[in-house]
């Protein structure tokens, strides 16, 4: 079991390390079934949420996960401190060090911000990536990874044949970044449907198809995921009217009655209900949504468990020395 | 009067040269060095090291005045002859931005105070470069500073009337527009190239049509009005085949590379390190071959260093609140002899000329634009061709370390640097 | 060098007797719960729960109980994957649970497993089983069934194989 030392992006994991993150999350969830809440694993140990975006149920998940292992929680929002006064990156990340961060979960507006503070040894501990930009929002595919396997596969194993559609904004989604390339990992066939303005131009080497048509295909996928559409997009012309969107990329009663019988609706929120979904689906029995919410905890609980339980600068053959 | 004699040295062809200075001039030159009469003269050995003449650049930012933490003209100026420059080309892109006679005078005056290269500056088309109306260009023309080239770098003189004029009011005195070319609506918040590497890592992209769509307008204009015209750092294949095609038509358009374009792509941008992070953004490998190409068979006619330091503050960040810009005079030789001579593409000789010569004739830096021959102006370098050595941040001349090529091992050594017949930089030192 | 100390049949008699010892002890296996301590406690767990049945002619409830997260050494080893955690739905609630393990060493596994337990409730009695006792203690705990006392140097190490992890049931000593 290699688990990376950050989790910056999907790119960091391998089929084999995501795969021992699901199984983790899955023997937590257990745990948690089983009454077992609250673990003393990190106990006294300081993770630090440090979000220079507004995200209160990402950050609100990361500090359940937390918790539930004991850490000590500490809540920096950017966007209401010194940072709005012009702090940069750097001189944060060094008061947080010298605070003494044993981990740092960032969310930031730009792309690669987490990179910069894994790269730049301004952090000691690991940096755990709760969405960049537009770039990776790597514990969201877990979950979400992690929520299509509870339902089509199991413990130990990926996403193998199974067809996934990402429909609607991919060109300034994480979550799609994100999701494509966990997903394709797992062994999953992944689609994606959008209008070509929110599309990025050059796509050839994902590992994807494409189509502009919701309709033509709806039937054949396990799952389909439509993704949020901001609204600041909307007054940017990549689409004439929330309204023409809605009719041709919207996911609605009829488009859901085409589905497969078992197939399943992710979302990863929050929803605008009525633009890329509408409330009956929303609500329908197919939507796990309340399920990705849960498991979101689940995950986070294994991502910290890995990353911050162990040690990462000993050999891996550490682990066959006799049991104590 | 000193006479220095250069002895033992190789022309950029390999072949074996003297040169005998007098005062600020060559005052013989021959293959035999006993062909000199030389008394008199203070000999130097060159060891069998190539001599050639400085480099000119048409491209430089100073930074002075305005934000002299990252550059001043003393200590560009520095960095120029570090990298084999006699002549240099100050951007106006300051604080206040040099749109008047008085502020290209006091750039031009600083330049003659450093006394280690010409410092020629370039002035804004537009007022404040704000893209609205033209700044007093005659008047700087008239100037102590002479200023025969024009732009508003780092801006895109984007509005058609208003480049259709300015390229109609140098032809007064044979002036210059050198084009940022920048379409600013398709480009607004891009990041880096938009291509493969953008849509994977999030970051927005900058399609290369926009600077190809501005530079087929301006060639356009210019073959209108009949004036001429300068593509700044041109950075797309596209942009290659469009300058080829109006040069085949007989229009007056010259255009310059960096070092940077002819070496580097958008894959850099995956580290999220800022110190790539350029304007014009890296590009596909496809466009560097293009470009290498291009200026290899003369559609691009000159390399220049778009050098453009930053505090560390500006590259220390994420990227996107990052400055745009690399620095680039003192390495600008040897990467670009890595990326043309090295390739096989050009000849040394050839690179020398496109680096010095020909940017002197599109400047009109007369003292600049003739080869190594008696009478002419004593600005040469020493270059060690063979002499490997590592490109490090930490021993820029410069204020500024941003450069995207530390680490890089990389030959050409610029070892010695005479300025007006005076030694400006000895052993690789900088003097003053 | 390795020399085996239980045999095959060595092991499986330890198991049969302290099924006895279990049901003695207990009066039955009514209110009995046996969790393992993976991995191979919960074979030895799953071995007594046969044998105690076939004894008794009733089933008797067995879960697992992974003390990984409850591990004081976690930092000084590299990240380390769980394992199964399953508790009947009949909790663990006011039940004579014995906690089962191979190789009973420092201690240190006991103390975790005994924290687990307190995370998931209260049950009326917790009892130690395990397979070999090897000595060396840091903690104040002992074991209520020991399958076999090992004496050991520090610097020698205990392997408990079972199949079907290992092609034999055998106990060995290296080092």
């Amino acid at each position: 079991m290699k688990i990376p030392r950050h989790l910056l992006s999907v790119d960091d994991l391998t089929r084999e390390s995501a795969i021992a993150i699901l199984d983790t999350a899955a023997q937590l969830s257990q745990l948690s079934e089983g009454k077992m809440k609250k673990l003393p694993t990190l106990r006294g140990r300081a993770v630090v949420n440090l979000f220079y975006e507004d995200s209160t149920r990402t950050r609100i998940s990361f500090e359940t996960a937390a918790k539930r292992l004991s850490a000590d929680v500490i809540n920096f929002n950017a966007k209401g401190s010194s940072v709005s006064k012009g702090e940069s990156l750097k001189d944060t990340a060094l008061t947080l060090q010298a605070m003494g961060a044993d981990a740092v979960i960032i969310r930031h507006p730009s792309s690669g911000a987490p990179q910069r503070l894994a790269d730049s040894g301004w952090i000691k501990g690991p940096v755990i990536n709760a969405g960049d930009g537009t770039r990776q929002h790597p514990t969201q595919a877990l979950l979400d990874a992690f929520t299509m396997r509870n339902r089509f596969g199991g413990v130990g194993g990926g996403l193998d044949g199974l067809r996934l559609a990402i429909v609607g904004d991919i060109l300034h989604s994480r979550v799609a970044r994100s999701n494509i390339f966990l997903a394709s990992m797992l062994g999953a066939k992944v689609t994606l449907i959008a209008p070509p303005t929110l599309l990025p131009v050059e796509i050839g080497e994902w590992p994807v198809e494409v189509s502009y048509r919701i309709d033509e295909s709806i039937e054949e996928f396990d799952v389909v995921m439509p993704l949020r559409i901001q609204r600041e997009r909307m007054n940017q012309g990549f689409f004439p009217t929330e309204r023409e969107f809605s009719r041709h990329y919207g996911l609605n009663i009829d488009r859901v009655a085409k589905m497969k019988p078992e197939a399943v609706i992710l979302h990863p929120g929050p929803m605008n209900r009525g633009v890329e979904i509408d409330a009956s689906s929303a609500d329908s029995a197919r939507s796990l949504i309340v399920d990705q919410v849960a498991n979101g905890v689940f995950v986070r609980m294994a991502v910290l468990y890995l990353l911050m339980a162990g040690s990462h600068e000993l050999p891996e053959n550490a682990l066959d020395q006799e049991r104590a | 009067m000193t006479r220095t004699l250069l002895s033992n040295g190789v022309d950029t062809d390999g072949n074996s040269i003297n040169i005998l200075i007098d005062g600020e001039r060559i005052a013989a030159l021959s293959r035999d060095a006993s062909q000199i009469s030389a008394h008199d003269a203070e000999v130097i050995d060159m060891q069998g090291m190539t001599l050639a003449p400085t480099l000119v650049d048409l491209h430089t930012h100073l930074r002075e005045p305005g934000k002299e933490d990252a550059e001043t003209v003393q200590s560009g100026s520095a960095s120029a002859v570090r990298g084999g420059f006699g002549a240099i080309s100050a951007m106006p892109n300051t604080n206040p931005v040099a749109d008047t006679a008085g502020v290209v005078e006091q750039v031009f005056s600083l330049g003659v105070e450093a006394g280690l290269c010409d410092v020629f500056p370039i002035g804004a088309v537009t007022v404040g470069q704000e893209g609205e109306r033209l700044a007093e260009i005659l008047a700087m023309a008239e100037s102590r500073a002479r200023v025969r080239i024009f732009s508003d770098d780092g801006h895109c003189v984007s509005d058609p009337v208003l480049m259709r004029r300015a390229l109609e009011y140098v032809k007064i005195f044979d002036g210059v527009i050198a084009q940022h070319a920048q379409d600013p609506a398709l480009t607004r918040g891009a990041q880096m190239n938009e291509g493969a590497v953008s849509a994977r890592i999030g970051l927005k992209g900058w399609p290369a049509v926009a600077e190809e769509a501005i530079i087929a307008r301006d060639v356009l204009l210019a073959d209108h009005v009949g004036s001429r015209l300068h593509i700044c750092h041109v950075s797309t294949a596209g942009s290659v085949a469009i300058i080829k095609w109006a040069k085949e038509r007989g229009i007056n358009v010259t255009a310059e590379v960096t070092p940077h374009h002819l070496l580097l792509t958008d894959e850099l941008a995956t580290t999220f390190d800022p110190v790539y992070k350029v304007n014009p953004p890296l590009r596909h490998t496809s466009d560097v071959m293009a470009l290498r190409e291009g200026l290899a068979d003369g559609t691009i006619d000159v390399i220049a260093t778009d050098h453009a330091p930053h505090p560390e503050e500006a590259k220390e960040c994420e990227w996107d609140a990052a400055a745009f810009g690399m620095i680039g005079l003192e390495t600008a030789l040897a990467i670009s002899s890595r990326a043309m001579v090295d390739s096989g593409l050009m000849s040394f000789t050839e690179l020398i000329a496109r680096m010095s010569s020909k940017p002197a004739e599109i400047a009109g830096y007369t003292d600049h634009i003739k080869p190594l021959e008696v009478g002419r102006l004593a600005s040469l370098m020493v270059v060690d061709r063979d002499r490997k050595w590592q490109i490090d941040r930490e021993l820029t001349v410069s204020r500024s370390k941003n450069t995207p090529f530390h680490g890089l091992e990389v030959g050409c050594y610029v070892h010695d640097v005479l300025y007006r017949g005076t030694w400006v930089m000895r052993e690789g030192t900088v003097i003053k | 060098m390795t020399r085996i100390v239980l045999s095959r049949e060595d092991i499986s008699r330890a198991i049969r007797r302290i099924s006895h010892e279990i049901l003695e002890r207990n009066k039955g296996a009514e209110n009995l719960l046996l969790l393992g301590i993976p991995t191979r406690g919960v074979t030895l767990a799953q071995r007594l729960q046969r044998d105690i049945s076939q004894i008794e002619g009733r089933p008797v409830e067995m879960g697992s109980i992974d003390i990984t997260l409850h591990r004081d050494d976690l930092r000084l080893r590299p990240p380390r994957p769980l394992s199964p955690t399953q508790i009947p739905v009949s909790g663990v609630e006011g039940r004579d649970v014995v906690l089962v393990d191979d190789v009973f060493f420092s201690g240190r596994t006991i103390r975790a497993a005994l924290d687990a337990l307190g995370e998931i409730g209260r049950p009326a009695t917790v009892q130690l089983a395990v397979l070999v006792d090897r000595g060396h203690r840091e903690l104040p705990i002992r074991a209520d069934y020991v399958g076999k006392n090992i004496p050991t140097a520090r610097s020698e190490s205990v392997r408990v194989r079972l199949m079907p992890f290992e092609e034999v049931d055998e106990v060995v000593i290296e080092g």
